[in-house]
């Protein structure tokens, strides 16, 4: 019997190529579109149109083309609770959060492959690029997309086995110029469509009045001010600063500062040069083993701390809470708490976890 | 394909169909131009008209051709609002499982300064009119309540509701969006100064409806424009629509007491069947109801799930409203029901038309009891 594939179509390209792939492939594809939130929550008036309707059109446009079932399938309340809650909480607390990566973990490889079960499917897939492996011993691998640029392996390390083992990502092995090219041959009306940014719901990447909708009023204004405390100027509520942050601080300097802390008890930003910025090692927790190391001893492997950036050699230790804790050959420049930690070895995902906090000097 | 999901939309009846094609074909006049091309599509209209007023018991000039039930209630409620500022009367009495149309009116209304009394109904899923009666204020201009209920089928009280607001002077709206062509509707007895209907859901077009509208009211017109429709509704009006609208009324009202009877045993052929379903709540089953809905609620499943696989196996039905996009709302009209989110996440609406057969019946039947099965365990 053919085996059931649940595809997360986005009406996005990527999703779309995935679904036309897994069908050549000799699968039994049904797409699904997550409606992700309600257009207040945003910032669209209520009434105006639902969730992204173009998307869904596309997606629905493509699914028609290849004739496979689609539909739309409400998770509001759940993205509302464990995304945009713990974005908006993450932010309060003087994090940075990576809501993308909550997304996959809670809604996409959560409660979506929960969902394809109920609804008799093998698997879930998605747009991806990163491809799933098998060790000999039977283990589940996540390895990097081909393509370096593309690649999106930083924000699943928090795969498990068993969803390893039910998901597909059919464009872990291809260039993104070949997926658009496969669009264009199927005539598919997303083939030339932009690839997605901004965080999807906050579309004008305006993370102030988003947090301020979100909380009911405005954040209390306080004072920026430099490492050794000297007040520079205000700032317009702490919880939307980011750290590394350069732009719209509104300070006039002779050189560039960036933001490098945040106190949010006493309500202030500090802003530093970018050598501020700069550590050489840190602490993560809540980590994902993909590849468990052995029990002791120091392992060596690359690290990223956020998206796309090059990987970077590090010595883990394993503590024993659970923690993990990463010494980098070279310093790092905006270790930010709420980011994730992704480990390599070469193009294979070891695991990875959430930034508890940058650590000011090499261990010992 | 066995479509279940007729209070959605229902398929086009033959003679509508029949009675529209020279509207869209041969006769294509305008009805406000002077020649013959023009006279014969106003004489279409016209009779349209007659016949629908005719089997509503209105009277002609109250018929006012939309583009559907949604612009009826809207055009209700501007009109309503309009005699109300007229009047100092700023209250309105309504109900909570309204159709959007009517709850997203009033909330506008609310907006500009009207106050509005939302009634919830309780686990019965039916107003009592004496709800309304200690609702009522010296300044309520109107209320609002529903022929028949879209989610569950329950009847209101309108013609006690009806009543009661012709002997107080308050203006009585009703949305009779599933009743008309379903059920006996006589807007004189129900003592409905504004009532709304649309096509499609009585086996007529899509993009037609109408309002009726007490000849007296204010005219509020949604659109500016020509001044069609006694100037309550501008815009050529859409001839092969209102005369498929009629044609459908005709025939629905014809054979309403046969197909009332014979969708009534389907539907409770049905009920029968589903309530032997570990798990199943039939809603509604001591109300009166309209004669072609079932709605029930399964215990532990989640209505879009089982939607789907309803869909996969070729059984067309719904949970009660959907975005635009297709993904299912929470039910407002559950909750006006209290009935608790565990349950109302479960729910499914089978609308039936006389055209289902006992052997789609019985098929249904047994694949909601396998399905039911398969997500419990």
């Amino acid at each position: 019997m053919k085996k059931r594939v649940l595809i997360a179509m986005s009406g996005g390209v990527d999703s779309s190529v995935a679904a036309y792939l897994l069908q050549q492939q000799g699968y039994e594809c049904m797409g699904v579109t997550m409606r992700l939130y309600e257009n207040t929550d945003v910032g669209i008036p209520k009434g105006h149109t639902c969730c992204s309707l173009d998307d869904v059109e596309d997606a629905r446009s493509v699914a028609a083309r290849l004739g496979i079932p689609y539909y739309v399938l409400d998770f509001s309340q759940e993205f509302r609770s464990a995304v945009m809650d713990k974005f908006v909480r993450t932010y309060e607390a003087g994090g940075t959060p990576n809501p993308c990566i909550d997304c996959n973990r809670y809604l996409k490889f959560g409660l979506l492959l929960q969902r394809a079960r109920e609804l008799g499917c093998d698997f879930i897939a998605t747009g991806h690029y990163a491809v799933i492996g098998r060790r000999e011993d039977g283990r589940w691998l996540l390895r990097a997309g081909e393509e370096d640029a593309r690649d999106q392996s930083y924000v699943l390390y928090s795969m498990t086995q068993e969803e390893l083992a039910h998901t597909l990502f059919p464009l872990g092995e291809l260039p993104k110029a070949k997926v658009r090219a496969i669009a264009e041959e199927q005539g598919f009306c997303n083939a030339r469509k932009h690839d997605s940014q901004d965080i999807c719901f906050v579309p004008d990447g305006d993370y102030m009045s988003f947090l301020e909708r979100w909380n009911g009023k405005p954040y209390p204004h306080g004072d920026l001010i430099d490492q050794e405390g000297k007040v520079l100027g205000r700032h317009r509520g702490a919880a939307a600063y980011t750290i590394g942050q350069r732009r719209g601080l509104g300070l006039a300097m002779p050189h560039p500062v960036y933001v490098c802390g945040k106190d949010m008890a006493a309500n202030t930003v500090t802003v530093g040069p970018s050598s501020a910025l700069f550590s050489p090692a840190l602490l993560a927790d809540d980590w994902n083993w993909i590849v468990p190391p052995p029990e002791d001893g120091i392992l060596r492997g690359e690290a990223r701390v956020r998206y796309h950036q090059a990987v970077q050699s590090a010595s883990v230790t394993r503590l024993e809470d659970g923690q993990v804790r990463l010494d980098f050959d070279a310093p790092q420049r905006g270790i930010s708490p709420g980011q994730a930690v992704v480990l390599y070895q070469g193009d294979l995902v070891l695991g990875g976890g959430t930034i508890l906090r940058a650590l000011p000097e090499h261990d010992g | 394909m066995i479509y279940l999901d007729n209070a959605a939309s229902t398929a086009l009846s033959p003679a509508a169909l029949e009675a529209m094609l020279p509207w869209m074909t041969e006769q294509y006049g305008n009805p406000s131009s002077l020649h013959r091309a023009g006279q014969r599509a106003a004489q279409a209209v016209s009779e349209a008209r007659a016949q629908t007023a005719k089997i509503l018991h209105a009277r002609r000039g109250m018929v006012c051709f939309t583009s559907g039930g949604t612009e009826a209630d809207a055009l209700a409620l501007s009109t309503a609002a309009a005699w109300g500022e007229r009047h100092g009367k700023r209250h309105i009495v309504s109900a909570a499982f309204e159709h959007h149309a009517v709850l997203r009116g009033l909330e506008h209304l609310a907006e500009k300064g009207f106050s509005v009394t939302f009634l919830s109904p309780g686990p019965s899923g039916r107003i009592r009119a004496e709800q309304v009666a200690d609702a009522i204020r010296d300044d309520t201009g109107l209320v609002s309540l529903m022929a028949a209920n879209n989610e569950t089928g329950i009847l209101q009280p309108a013609a006690e509701v009806g009543a009661l607001c012709r002997e107080r002077g308050i203006l009585f709206h009703t949305d009779a969006v599933q009743a008309v062509g379903h059920i006996p509707v006589d807007a004189e007895a129900l003592g409905a100064d504004l009532l709304s209907l649309s096509a499609h859901k009585f086996h007529g077009p899509k993009g037609v409806g109408a309002l009726l509208c007490r000849e007296d009211l204010p005219v509020v017109p949604l659109l500016p424009g020509g001044g069609q429709e006694r100037g309550r509704r501008s815009g050529t009006e859409n001839v092969p629509g209102i005369v498929g609208l009629a044609a459908a009324l005709l025939q629905a009202d014809t054979s309403m007491e046969a197909d009332m009877a014979r969708t009534a045993a389907l539907r409770d052929r049905l009920a029968e069947a589903v309530s032997r379903i570990p798990g199943v709540h039939l809603t509604g089953m001591d109300q009166p109801r309209l004669p072609g809905i079932l709605h029930l609620c399964v215990e532990g499943v989640r209505r879009d799930t089982l939607l789907l696989l309803l869909d996969q196996a070729g059984i067309c039905a719904s949970a009660g409203s959907a975005c635009s996009a297709g993904a299912l709302e929470p039910s407002h009209v559950l909750r006006s029901m209290d009935v608790p989110e565990p349950l109302s996440m479960g729910a499914l609406r089978s609308s039936l038309s006389p055209a289902n057969t006992e052997a789609e019946i019985d098929t249904t039947a047994e694949i909601l009891s396998d399905l039911i099965h398969r997500l419990k365990n």
